[in-house]
């Protein structure tokens, strides 16, 4: 039998939106449950909302309050999570291809440096990982994934770099991401992929979903720059391996 | 095909619409004006849709001229100077440049946003159904950046339709409404009460992603760290130094920082219209209350044809602003209340 879970915490953000609150730390079993909810919400539509965002451990549910108020879809939404969680259908599975250290991937000897190996080790280690896309925030393309391995997680740098590149695949204590704009960022560089999770222009946008699986191929950096050039050009360079 | 050409403009300024929600889950920001019952206004009065894009006005001057034929305009939002070829142009009313005369706007008084609305629209290349600027994302059309001296507007030439002007609620000064939460629980109920009892300032190192607030420090119960999860627009998250922020339309979609409570959205407009340095309060309101005052500002929003009037009354209008503009007053969007002593349930919360 199923364990009975604790209903999510419903927070009000304003007038126009509600934090369902399922953990308040990063938790797979939590980021399933918001995955879920997401799922069904966008299955099942209830009027008045507008826009839902997925994150680790909660689901920000855009709202109208023309058309529906706090408590009215409070109450609805509490109505959905006390159904089981229903295994995710359809999973998507991407490879993306990353150019390890290096001017790629400027903290690659220091993060090997401070947990006592090698960076080939390193690199093994984070190609070894089968991750999930926990969520995508902050900027656009930012994806936040869960399932780094125990031994590769560190405290995020003490001083945020302001401008780290585009593509850059880095690690920030037990997540790891992609990060598509260049931008500030407190994370360790391990390296750069030339995969655009984001480009205007293009179909989709948005290459990654919140839920989609990820894993890492290492490459060179002659290949890292052919795609590069590809990618500018609209290819997706991530493979898609199963769906 | 008429065109506004840009002389001169100061930083942030930036054409904006009603934004571009319904991507945030990929981490795209919906943007948009920062004063949106002046865009409507503005909007309103050229007989655009309310949240057709206009050139957003930042706290500083500019001068655009008509070229190619007569351009048709609106300004609203932050009172300042206005002339065209030295004709002064009232706020909150519609004029007509004539081919080759210029549209000069001082600094904005009172205020940091103002709206200058086109006749027929800014022409450009929607995405995701919106011309707003995003700098960080490279969206936007028809630049994808702050407008510069050189940009070029085009648009439709001028109807000659009659001027007018349209009347919007005055409301006094008052304090900003929030709700609290969604991480209230992380302050201690004597920090929510100084934030409630101090007066703040914000910062002149604000944008459009976020307000600095200076005022006392407001201390965290559990350190500054959470993690990540969704923002709106009026976050008001505290950092490690105690001083908020308060998230505004360039805002990113998650943040990692507690937030305390989340500005109302009829008082948004109102809170982005506020000169920093200037002292402002906040005041704790019931999430029946914020509701309530959401549906009357959309009530305002769809009834604005009905406040347009014509233009021959303008004079004694114009007294009217000025009266307003000498008293410098944030624009406001609804009749905010009155200061009134916070109650202890009130510092509660809401949950």
């Amino acid at each position: 039998m199923a364990p009975t879970l604790p209903p999510p915490r419903l927070l009000p953000s304003g007038d126009s939106a509600i934090t369902v609150e399922f953990s308040r730390n990063i938790d797979d079993a939590a980021n399933r449950r918001v995955l879920a909810l997401d799922r069904e919400l966008a299955a099942e539509p209830i009027p008045g909302i507008t826009e839902t965002v997925p994150t680790y451990r909660s689901l920000l549910v855009h709202y109208d309050p023309v058309q529906i108020d706090f408590d009215t879809l409070g109450e609805k939404i509490l109505g959905f999570v006390q159904r089981p969680v229903p295994a995710s259908t359809k999973t998507r599975r991407w490879r993306i291809p990353v150019v390890y250290g290096g001017e790629h991937g400027i903290d690659l000897e220091d993060v090997a440096k401070t947990l006592n190996t090698t960076p080939d080790e390193i690199v093994a280690r984070h190609v070894a990982g089968d991750y999930r896309v926990a969520m995508i925030g902050f900027t656009p393309g930012w994806s936040y994934l869960s399932g780094l391995a125990d031994s590769l997680h560190m405290p995020r740098r003490k001083n945020p770099r302001l401008l780290t590149p585009a593509g850059t695949i880095s690690i920030g204590g037990v997540q790891t991401g992609v990060q598509c704009l260049a931008g500030p960022s407190g994370w360790h560089l391990l390296g750069q992929t030339a995969v655009r999770t984001y480009q205007l222009h293009r179909d989709p946008t948005f290459l990654l979903e919140p839920g989609d699986n990820v894993t890492f191929t290492p490459v060179d950096a002659k290949t890292f720059a052919e795609q590069d050039r590809a990618a500018e050009a609209g290819e997706f360079i991530a493979e898609q391996i199963a769906s | 095909m008429s065109k506004l050409v840009i002389t001169s403009i100061g930083p942030a300024s930036s054409v904006q619409d009603g934004g571009r929600p319904g991507a945030q889950r990929y981490g795209l920001v919906p943007s948009g004006a920062m004063d949106r019952l002046a865009l409507a206004a503005a909007n309103t009065l050229v007989g655009n849709e309310p949240f057709a894009a206009a050139v957003e006005v930042g706290p500083f001057g500019a001068k655009l001229t008509a070229r190619g034929g007569a351009v048709r305009v609106a300004l609203a939002g932050a009172p300042r100077n206005a002339d065209i070829a030295g004709r002064a142009v009232a706020p909150d009313t519609s004029a007509t440049l004539a081919d080759g005369e210029t549209l000069t706007l001082g600094f904005a008084r009172g205020g940091s946003f103002s709206y200058l609305a086109i006749e027929g629209g800014i022409a450009g290349e929607p995405m995701f159904g919106s011309l707003a600027v995003n700098a960080r994302a490279g969206l936007g059309s028809p630049y994808p950046r702050p407008l510069q001296a050189g940009d070029e507007l085009q648009t439709k030439a001028a109807s000659g339709a009659p001027e007018r002007r349209i009347e919007l609620p005055a409301a006094p000064e008052a304090p900003i409404r929030v709700v609290f939460g969604p991480q209230d629980d992380e302050f201690a109920d004597e920090t929510k009460k100084l934030f409630l009892d101090s007066e703040w300032k914000i910062s002149a190192t604000s944008d459009r992603m976020g307000y600095r607030l200076e005022g006392p420090q407001l201390k965290h119960l559990h350190g500054h760290n959470i993690v990540s999860d969704g923002t709106v627009n009026g976050s008001l998250q505290v950092p490690g130094n105690g001083q908020p922020i308060v998230l505004m339309r360039d805002r990113g979609t998650s943040g990692g920082y507690p937030k305390i409570a989340t500005v109302i959205s009829a008082d948004f407009g109102r809170l982005a219209q506020i000169p920093a340095g200037r002292g402002f309060r906040f005041r704790a309101v019931s999430m029946a209350e914020a509701q309530a005052e959401a549906r009357k500002f959309a009530e305002l929003l769809r009834t604005l044809p009905e406040r347009l009037r014509a233009i021959e009354s303008v004079d004694l209008n114009i007294d009217a602003l000025h009266d307003a503009n000498v008293a410098g007053h944030a624009v406001n969007a609804v009749d905010a209340g009155t200061w009134h002593a916070v109650s202890m349930a009130e510092i509660a919360g809401p949950d």
